[in-house]
């Protein structure tokens, strides 16, 4: 069948072809007429800016406004290399890797325990009630999150120090302390997201038909075997896909969450690779360095996506693409 | 009341096991949902406290000696409202201008005739797995002349594709039966999108609403990259002077005779007046979120 249409394709002549696109403009001229406008945004704001990639294998002269993206000699993959041999390469790989690894493994199981939970709440009220309140940190921005942890953990009059000093202890000044940064993104990255990304879950435990919860009824089944033997099998699709899906970012840590809570002290633990491309090209103005090291992470991450996305395929029968 | 006396009945009826098992689920959703509000009401009650009870740390949960002092400070601040107008002008027409041209593309790439369909799919969808970066796209919005423009708070972030594919099955989900009555009766593509498709995803369009609109209310990377000039700046790049800089200015208009640490003080509440002033919208927004939201994720994960 295929192999026929091809044919028949190749057989058009280049004058039959001019008039089908020809009629096939005349026939779909509203819809191209719509579409038109977000051609021209995808192209400005996305497509150019990949044709400005390369850059990185340029030497950037600046001053020349928007041209300089192409006009610099070309250096070959010496910006690379020196990304590669700099000390803060290893740094950052690590840096950019663990949190977003620390924040899977913290930040995973915990949306899954609350949508248990919420769907044992047999009160509607209460459970609509408590949903409301939990996705409310998803929304609030980033800089009023930040703000408030850093208020809250601050030596002088943040609320966590005064607690510890109720309890004897020495305040303890965590934002400039590089061994505190760590947990302090992960615990405050699953406090704003739990409720979020239970949601799914949740869906998913709804959708489990009534009649099979009635046989585990009759079976005499309590509460905690119907959980662990009728809903967690149930869910586990949704939970491996998500996971699968969650994997493929594994290199991508957020910029603005970490830009507004590191500071130079505790870069050791803290500067991820969007943050030191952010200095590098926009403070420093190392414009063609910055953005071969950004290139080498949408790179390293795509790779990521589709591994992660080849894998969901083959064990889920679900793919993204 | 009625609920509760059911549900009574239900827990005494059940088994020693599930009676515990019944409490540690209360137990676990009440530790959740004060974990997340705690926060909220700690930096409320702080920012409504005199100066003094602060000061002592004697604020643990609800306001002590009530006092609208902060506020009253804050309210004069200048640049506070000017940041404020200038966010409800960008999420205002940033919204309206996300969901005019997610539409536009989401429309024609659901019409199964479309002969650029595929095509045009594809060129949309390769933008949410690989950009340019952040210097490229930089040096693109600032060559056009967008830095220092407020358009740089639009234009940049006009359209989402991951939101375009989620419009797009909503468009598909309706019956092809409806689009050929209209076109038969001599209806154009602008006529139906607007008339029939439009009405008929309302509920997709709620959702995409919010997304958007909560997306630039919270915009920060545009305002810190394109708005050098503080004239322009949206609300979140006040907060971060505000909330996360020394900020000397507030010491300064608080100061006057203070000690030190009353300084310190009233600094950490006029912080938490902003941080109020500033959530109160999407604290207003919530409810309706949840109405709409199971279906929009939903949307989201069927159909990537």
């Amino acid at each position: 069948m295929r192999e026929d249409k091809r044919k028949k394709a190749q057989k058009l002549s280049k004058a039959e072809k001019r008039s089908l696109l020809r009629k096939n403009i005349k026939r779909d001229r509203y819809l191209l007429l719509m579409i038109l406008p977000v051609i021209v945004y995808f192209i400005i704001f996305c497509y150019l800016p990949m044709t400005g990639l390369v850059m990185s294998f340029q030497k950037f002269v600046p001053g020349q406004g928007f041209m300089g993206l192409y006009t610099g000699d070309f250096v070959g993959l010496k910006w690379f290399r020196q990304f590669f041999e700099s000390p803060y390469f290893f740094r950052l790989i690590r840096n950019t890797f663990l949190l977003s690894f620390y924040s899977l493994i913290f930040g995973f199981p915990i949306p899954i325990l609350f949508a248990l939970c919420i769907t044992q709440i047999k009160t509607k009220k209460i459970q609509r009630g408590a949903q409301i309140i939990t996705y409310l940190p998803y929304f609030i921005s980033t800089v009023v999150v930040v703000g408030m942890i850093t208020n809250f953990l601050s030596p002088s009059n943040g609320i966590i120090n005064q607690m510890l000093q109720f309890f004897g202890h020495e305040p303890i000044n965590f934002m400039g302390e590089k061994q505190y940064f760590r947990a302090i993104y992960v615990i405050s990255g699953s406090w704003q997201t739990f409720g979020f990304n239970s949601i799914i879950f949740v869906a998913s435990i709804m959708g489990i038909s009534p009649e099979l919860y009635e046989a585990m009824k009759v079976d005499g089944g309590n509460k905690l075997q119907t959980i662990w033997h009728l809903v967690l099998p149930s869910i586990k699709p949704t939970i491996i896909l998500l996971l699968i899906m969650s994997l493929g970012n594994l290199l991508n840590v957020g910029f603005e969450k970490v830009y507004l809570l590191y500071n130079s002290g505790i870069y050791e633990t803290a500067d991820v690779i969007s943050t030191y491309v952010y200095r590098q090209g926009i403070e420093s103005q190392n414009y063609s360095y910055a953005t071969a090291v950004g290139l080498f992470n949408s790179l390293i991450g795509f790779v990521i996506v589709f591994a992660a996305n080849r894998l969901s395929r083959k064990m889920t029968d679900t793919s993204v693409w | 009341m009625k609920a509760k006396k059911t549900f009574c009945k239900e827990f005494r009826n059940e088994s020693a096991s599930d009676k515990v098992f019944d409490l540690v689920v209360y137990v676990l959703v009440l530790f959740a949902v004060l974990i997340t509000i705690y926060p909220f009401i700690y930096v409320t009650s702080v920012s409504l406290s005199s100066g003094a009870a602060v000061n002592k740390g004697l604020v643990k949960f609800l306001p002590v000696d009530l006092d609208f002092a902060a506020y009253k400070m804050v309210m004069q601040y200048n640049e506070l409202w000017r940041a404020y107008g200038n966010t409800i002008l960008y999420t205002v027409f940033g919204t309206l201008m996300n969901i005019i041209f997610t539409c536009l593309a989401a429309y024609p790439l659901s019409r199964k005739q479309f002969f650029l369909r595929k095509k045009l799919n594809f060129f949309l969808a390769f933008t949410m797995y690989f950009s340019g970066g952040l210097i490229p796209t930089y040096m693109v919005v600032t060559g056009i002349g967008l830095y220092n423009s407020r358009l740089a708070m639009i234009l940049p972030v006009l359209v989402s594709a991951y939101n375009v594919m989620i419009c797009r099955s909503a468009f598909e989900a309706i019956s092809e039966e409806l689009f050929e009555n209209a076109a038969l009766e001599g209806a154009n593509d602008f006529i139906i999108l607007t008339r029939i498709a439009v009405p008929l995803i309302k509920p997709t369009l709620a959702v995409l609403t919010l997304y958007y609109a909560v997306a630039r209310y919270n915009d920060f990377f545009s305002g810190l990259l394109y708005l050098g000039k503080e004239k322009l700046q949206p609300l979140q790049l006040f907060l971060r002077r505000i909330l996360l800089m020394a900020s000397t200015e507030i010491m300064q208009s608080a100061g006057g005779g203070m000690a030190q640490d009353a300084v310190a003080q009233s600094t950490l509440q006029i912080r938490y007046v902003c941080i109020v002033l500033a959530t109160i919208p999407i604290i207003m927004i919530c409810p309706f979120i949840q109405k709409y939201l199971v279906k929009g994720t939903m949307l989201g994960a069927v159909k990537g």
